[in-house]
């Protein structure tokens, strides 16, 4: 690949999928999909612009997002399951008793 | 149009594809299916950046170990089959006005990639293999890499706290 442009729209395209994802859904693990779709996304960006500039960083980058994601994953999906616990549901609407 | 090219095509169709799934799918099992082949192809598409080390921990790391997570807890709740309150919204508005602001968000994105990329030279070739990044790892990255180690564990015990029952 000597150019990186369709790639960042590839990304581009990539993010506003997961973007939409998150705006639409109302379960909670649809909506911490769409967010890994976006992490996801942002990570190919990052790779395609350490290729543009003969950087190693941008790959290092990477590596440190997917620690910090998969460390992400390991608590959300706790709380998720802490949440079904009491309300027996994963929709997001179903959290609502902070309404006034 | 280079071989190179024509796979990413491929790929990225794929992706694209894999990514729509995920966002229409009815079934959270089929979504987790469709997030998987979304980050398999995306590896491709690192092979083809020169970055064959991330290409890896993607697939390790992202398409298997998070995703079995994913599976695993969809499973274990019986969540898949999802439930009426996601497929109809309560708010008439939301999903069109979202479906706005992702369009929105997408011109944007396109309009700063168009006016300011292009402008900058393509770079020499990088040594990108598993044997450079180590190295940079272990001495400019160091206390990042540590920190992450921290993190981990951090992660590790707050999981187990939160699932613990009381």
């Amino acid at each position: 690949m000597t150019s990186i442009e369709p790639v960042i729209l590839l990304s581009a395209v990539l993010f506003t999928i997961g973007v939409v994802g998150v705006l639409t859904r109302r379960n909670a693990l649809m909506i911490f999909m769409s967010v890994e779709l976006m992490l996801n996304a942002a990570n190919l960006a990052f790779v395609a612009f350490a290729q543009q500039w003969g950087n190693l960083d941008g790959q290092l980058f990477v590596f440190f997002i997917m620690a910090v994601a998969a460390a992400e994953v390991a608590v959300g999906l706790a709380l998720i399951v802490a949440i079904f616990r009491t309300k027996r549901s994963t929709d997001v609407d179903e959290l609502s008793q902070l309404k006034g | 149009m280079s071989v190179e090219f024509f796979i990413f095509l491929m790929v990225a169709a794929v992706a694209v594809m894999a990514a729509l799934g995920l966002l229409l799918s009815r079934n959270a099992i089929y979504a987790a299916m469709f997030l998987i082949l979304n980050m398999a192809s995306v590896a491709v598409i690192y092979l083809l950046l020169n970055a064959p080390f991330i290409a890896a921990v993607q697939v390790a790391v992202y398409a298997g170990a998070v995703m079995v997570l994913f599976v695993f807890v969809i499973m274990l709740l019986g969540a898949e089959k999802l439930s009426q309150a996601d497929t109809k919204p309560a708010l008439k508005w939301q999903r069109p006005l979202s479906i706005g602001l992702g369009m929105a968000l997408f011109v944007a994105l396109g309009a700063v990639m168009i006016t300011r990329l292009g402008v900058t030279p393509a770079a020499t070739l990088i040594d990108t293999s598993p044997l450079a990044i180590g190295k940079a790892l272990f001495t400019t990255y160091l206390l990042p890499f540590e920190v992450a180690s921290v993190l981990l564990l951090a992660a590790v015990v707050g999981a187990v706290v939160l699932t613990k029952k009381s």
